[in-house]
């Protein structure tokens, strides 16, 4: 059966702490810490962005799959801060992994739910056998407006997955999406900082749309909450995903190996991949793994994978999840976040 | 690699690591060449340099080009890769103090340069700690 061949994550070492932030903006750090469930999160340096982020998480995605690159026949990267507006992030991740020129390449943009986008269009292609091998990324470099709530939690980070059917580590059994059309955050053109509706982005854009998502695949494979081992949700903030759990009846341990959101932040795109990434890095073989992502505007994409025996020979060939997240941290002042982010208006 | 012509070009070596090797002195060349200049054979393969080395020589660039002064001070180093092939490059994520010679680094994917507020970005590889 179709599934996931190789997986790999990749997360910049920059930290910047919910009280350096708080503190420039005169807010609350402890109720924002409480409120969001939130500690910190990861910063992109100056010279790394979506793409560099992409191809380090594909690279090692590349390592646990074992496959040549050649082979790879579709490369989809899903995000909201593709670095160029016209020129696709695709073609240069391609190009660097070595997969052109025979490959279909396209760049996603559904706000947070951009990347499940590519892994669900990959891993079709390889179901309806157009490509031996698809390749579905989830990137961001996300952007908050200083002082905005946003800027609590906007991170960065990468998941990538090979989808193929053969030497598979996770099968996909099913997959679902649901979508209306929900104004609750969205971005202008030429605009730099998104805006959202504030407490209209909980009941009726995430929770209506994660819980719609998530019910409609478990009818459709006939499952129920306790025949899953690991659930993971979109992390727009800690709370957000614990909630959503506890409305469909899963219990926080099915949550808390793929909830990276409290360290790392909400890397958008990349936010619900990335948890599915140290899901499985401790997943076992016959484990099932529920994944619902979440999109504003708005949408949420869910899939059911079956992990394989084949999970405890590749889980250590690329860097582990949790490691990315934990090791080789460095923690930056506000002021050169700010730097970092292009936060600073300068003379040419 | 100002123009995106040059820039292109470069593309094999700066995003694949793309090398050519003597098939007679087995002499590795990067970026490739036409002809061994050490055995004057034409008949040179494809090949890749080594992602991992160490560092044997580097300096902290506290004055740099215009294109690079938001990214100063940085550290640049001579890095002998793990087939002997030494290449010149970026080091980062790597605090000053912890830079040594003989330390181990790993090639990855960064962004290199923008050029200007409109032109195009440039990619390529940098030197990161192998921890």
């Amino acid at each position: 059966m179709e599934g996931i061949v190789g997986y790999g994550a990749y997360i910049p070492r920059n930290r910047i702490k919910v009280e350096e932030i708080a503190k420039v903006w005169g807010a609350d750090a402890p109720s924002y810490k409480k409120g969001l469930i939130l500690e910190e999160k990861s910063v992109p340096s100056p010279d790394q962005d979506t793409i560099t982020m992409s191809v380090e998480a594909s690279k090692n995605a590349l390592k646990r799959a074992g496959i040549d690159p050649i082979d790879i026949g579709a490369v989809y990267v899903g995000s909201e801060s593709h670095p160029y507006a016209v020129k696709p992030s695709g073609t240069v991740l391609a190009e660097a992994l070595g997969a052109t020129p025979e490959v279909h390449t396209a760049d996603f943009e559904f706000a947070c739910k951009a990347g499940t986008e590519g892994m669900f269009v990959a891993l079709n292609l390889v179901k309806a056998g157009i490509v031996t091998y698809g390749l579905g990324v989830g990137a961001d470099t996300s952007q908050g407006a200083p002082g905005d709530a946003l800027e609590y939690s906007a991170a960065a980070g990468a998941a990538a997955f090979i989808f193929g059917r053969d030497k598979v580590v996770a099968e996909v059994l099913d997959t679902y999406a649901y979508m209306t059309d929900t104004p609750d955050f969205w971005r202008r053109e030429y605009e730099y900082y998104p805006q959202h509706g504030g407490r209209f982005t909980g009941e009726p854009a995430y929770f209506k749309h994660v819980i719609g998502a998530a019910k409609g695949i478990m009818n459709k494979a006939g499952m129920q909450a306790g025949d899953f081992n690991y659930v993971v949700f979109h992390q727009p903030n800690g709370k957000f995903p614990f909630r959503a759990g506890k409305i469909l009846g899963f219990s926080r341990q099915q949550i808390e190996p793929g909830w990276l959101v409290n360290k790392l932040g909400n890397t958008y795109s990349g936010s619900s991949p990335l948890g599915l990434t140290a899901t499985l890095d401790i997943a076992k073989p016959g484990d099932n793994i529920l994944l619902v992502s979440y999109g504003s505007g708005a949408g949420s994409d869910a899939f059911i994978l079956k992990v394989t025996s084949r999970i405890d020979a590749v889980r250590n060939l690329a860097p582990l999840t949790r490691e990315l997240l934990n090791n080789n941290k460095k923690y930056l002042e506000y002021g050169e976040y700010a730097k970092f982010r292009e936060k600073i208006r300068k003379a040419d | 690699m100002s123009t995106p012509s040059r820039y292109w070009r470069e593309i094999p070596q700066r995003y694949r690591l793309e090398a050519n090797s003597c098939t007679k002195c087995k002499q590795k060349f990067f970026p490739p060449r036409l002809i061994c200049p050490e055995c004057g054979s034409r008949d040179l393969v494809k090949t890749k340099i080594a992602e991992k080395g160490k560092v044997i020589s580097y300096t902290i660039i506290r004055v740099p080009p215009s294109q690079f002064k938001d990214q100063a001070p940085y550290a640049v180093g001579v890095i002998e890769l793990d087939d002997g092939v030494k290449l010149m490059g970026q080091i980062v994520d790597c605090d000053f103090e912890d830079l040594k010679l003989g330390k181990r680094v790993k090639i990855e994917f960064r962004k290199l340069f923008k050029k200007g507020h409109s032109g195009i970005l440039c990619y390529g590889y940098k030197f990161v700690p192998d921890s």
